[in-house]
């Protein structure tokens, strides 16, 4: 009875690994095949081994601009996450270690923020941007990321359950300033938040599609998931693009998936943190 | 002596006065700066904007003029057809995801905590890793696994089409599914893990078995955790816009305007409507607003 009930759960686990597994080790297979092959054969064996080949032509197509895409993902994702976490987290703990008039007025203000979905700010922000021509820029996709309400109440609570009180009371009765104190008592503290809240950003704006799609016309300009969307739109015209988006998708999602494994604890503390609010 | 002292430190409690003063706008400043560039900004200019609509002159020529129509926008946005059958795609869309996102991320969570799976962390893992991908790219490998040609699911069954009108919904539904099934997961099992052993341990002593406790102990104790998924999975589904819009590419079932988000986009680039465009923002914005902001009152109350 017990070993039937073990071997239906894990079965059933098995099963469940097998929907989420395939179409990625699929992607894996049809990344090292040429375009005829891609059609020939099945999608799960290997045709002519075809990898390098393709990985050649992803970087050579449109003079390289899949590198400049690249690239571009790294600045936003990377430098956005990075500022904006400094923003929040400092933000944050403002709101946690200080009093002043309005405090918590303004905490409501961000709440308020918390409530309206990114995906409804995106119109307006590229209605607002095209009448002040920002429209098009590197900076009207890399500002508007910078916001994250969310992170600043995180970063709150996180600030009052991983900085002490009195340490900062003894750090500036040892006359250290108060960008001293933060800077060299409270944010070895905070790191854990500040990761935190970076992974969050991270992959909210490598994720992003909404907004490079209304802000951006220049591909030199594009984020990798907007200039991918963009090749596979030729596809129905031009099949070698349909080669040239497999073999992209896969390269742009094998580093994230070898980031995760390693960051797996910050994204469970991120997670379950997330999910208290 | 004592005088001097007392007055330095007067002196130094008032300039630390202001210094706290400049760290703490040094701190906040950046990020409501930021606040009222990115999202105040916008959204006001966006109501501005739905207030006006652009009529041309009777003679049909001598160019366009931009009247004050009060909620004119709104009005019409409510009425359109395309807006509200966006809705109606999401309410099919939310009837036959959140059952099967709910129930299979929850029995996987269950199967998992039941102390009979092995591998419980390579599953952890494997379950979750779709999450990692983005949508856009989630989106277009599901795509090439729908298209006839290079699907091997397609080849596999032969006949299928999964981009046609009527299965369309449903091959949306899966590729929400595959990307969120893992995340749902690791939050229920982290419920799970914090039921204390004895409650559990108490209900095996009274003859309960695994599937009873599963059904009669550990789901009631993480209601809240299930509650709180299904409402933020209610306010992602009416966002809808990045899986259906990649496949708008080769799909004849999904047009220009089948989600709300999509509505919005198509009102500001494809027919160029300021107004309607701004007026469909701001009443989506509002939606989720009072959703999300039910969501957080009810989750405080419990």
């Amino acid at each position: 009875m017990r070993w039937m009930s073990r071997t239906a759960v894990n079965t059933l686990l098995v099963l469940s690994a097998l929907y989420t597994l395939l179409p990625l080790s699929w992607l894996l297979f049809a990344a090292t095949k040429s375009l005829p092959d891609l059609y020939a054969t099945p999608g799960f064996a290997f045709g002519e081994f075809n990898l390098l080949a393709n990985v050649e032509s992803v970087l050579r197509e449109g003079d390289g601009v899949f590198l400049r895409w690249y690239l571009n993902s790294v600045l936003y994702a990377g430098v956005g996450a990075a500022v904006s976490s400094l923003i929040t987290v400092a933000c944050g703990y403002a709101f946690d270690k200080y009093h002043w008039l309005g405090k918590e007025k303004m905490f409501g203000a961000v709440l308020l923020g918390v409530l309206v979905p990114t995906t409804a700010t995106a119109v307006p922000l590229y209605l607002l941007a095209s009448r002040t021509g920002l429209v098009n820029t590197f900076w009207s996709v890399f500002v508007p990321v910078l916001v994250h309400p969310f992170g600043v109440y995180l970063a709150r609570v996180l600030s009052a359950g991983y900085v002490p009180g009195e340490v900062l009371e003894a750090a500036r009765s040892d006359g250290a300033g108060e960008l001293r104190t933060f800077a060299s008592v409270a944010m070895p503290m905070l790191l854990p938040a500040y990761v935190t809240i970076f992974l969050f950003q991270f992959t909210a704006i490598w994720n992003n599609f909404f907004l490079p799609l209304v802000m951006l016309n220049d591909q030199n300009l594009y984020p990798l998931s907007l200039g991918l969307f963009a090749w596979e739109k030729q596809g129905n015209a031009f099949p070698e693009f349909h080669g040239l988006v497999i073999t992209g998708s896969l390269l742009s999602v094998v580093p994230l998936l070898v980031a995760f494994l390693f960051l797996q604890r910050f994204w469970k503390a991120g997670m379950t943190a997330g999910s208290v609010k | 002596m004592t005088t001097t002292t007392v007055e330095t430190r007067a002196r130094a409690d008032g300039g630390d006065a202001w210094r706290r003063r400049g760290a703490i706008l040094l701190f906040v400043g950046p990020f409501f700066a930021l606040f009222l560039a990115v999202i105040v900004a916008p959204l006001a200019y966006a109501v501005y904007l739905s207030l006006f609509a652009e009529k041309s002159s009777g003679l049909g020529f001598g160019g366009a003029e931009t009247v004050f129509v009060g909620l004119g926008n709104y009005l019409d946005t409510l009425k359109d057809r395309a807006f509200t059958d966006g809705f109606l795609v999401i309410l099919g869309y939310c009837v036959l995801y959140i059952p099967l996102m709910i129930g299979g991320a929850l029995t996987l969570a269950l199967l998992l905590d039941s102390g009979l799976a092995r591998f419980g962390r390579f599953f952890q893992a494997a379950l979750f890793m779709p999450h990692i991908v983005p949508g856009v790219i989630a989106g277009l490998i599901w795509l090439y696994l729908y298209l006839p040609g290079i699907s091997p699911i397609v080849d596999l069954l032969g006949e299928a089409d999964f981009l046609d009108g009527r299965n369309v919904l449903g091959a949306v539904v899966n590729i929400a599914l595959w990307e969120w099934i893992g995340y749902n997961m690791i939050i229920y099992f982290a419920a799970l893990q914090a039921i204390p052993a004895e409650v559990v341990e108490a209900a095996r002593m009274d003859g309960a078995g695994t599937a009873r406790i599963a059904w009669s102990v550990k789901i009631p104790m993480i209601r809240g955790a299930v509650v709180t998924t299904v409402l933020f999975t209610i306010i992602g589904s009416l966002q809808l816009f990045t899986e259906p819009t990649v496949l708008d590419n080769v799909s004849d079932g999904i047009v220009s305007t089948w989600t709300p988000n999509m509505y919005a986009y198509n009102q500001a680039f494809g027919n160029n409507d300021i107004g309607q465009a701004g007026a469909a923002s701001i009443l989506l914005a509002l939606l989720a607003a009072v959703l999300s902001y039910a969501v957080t009152k009810w989750g405080n109350r419990r």
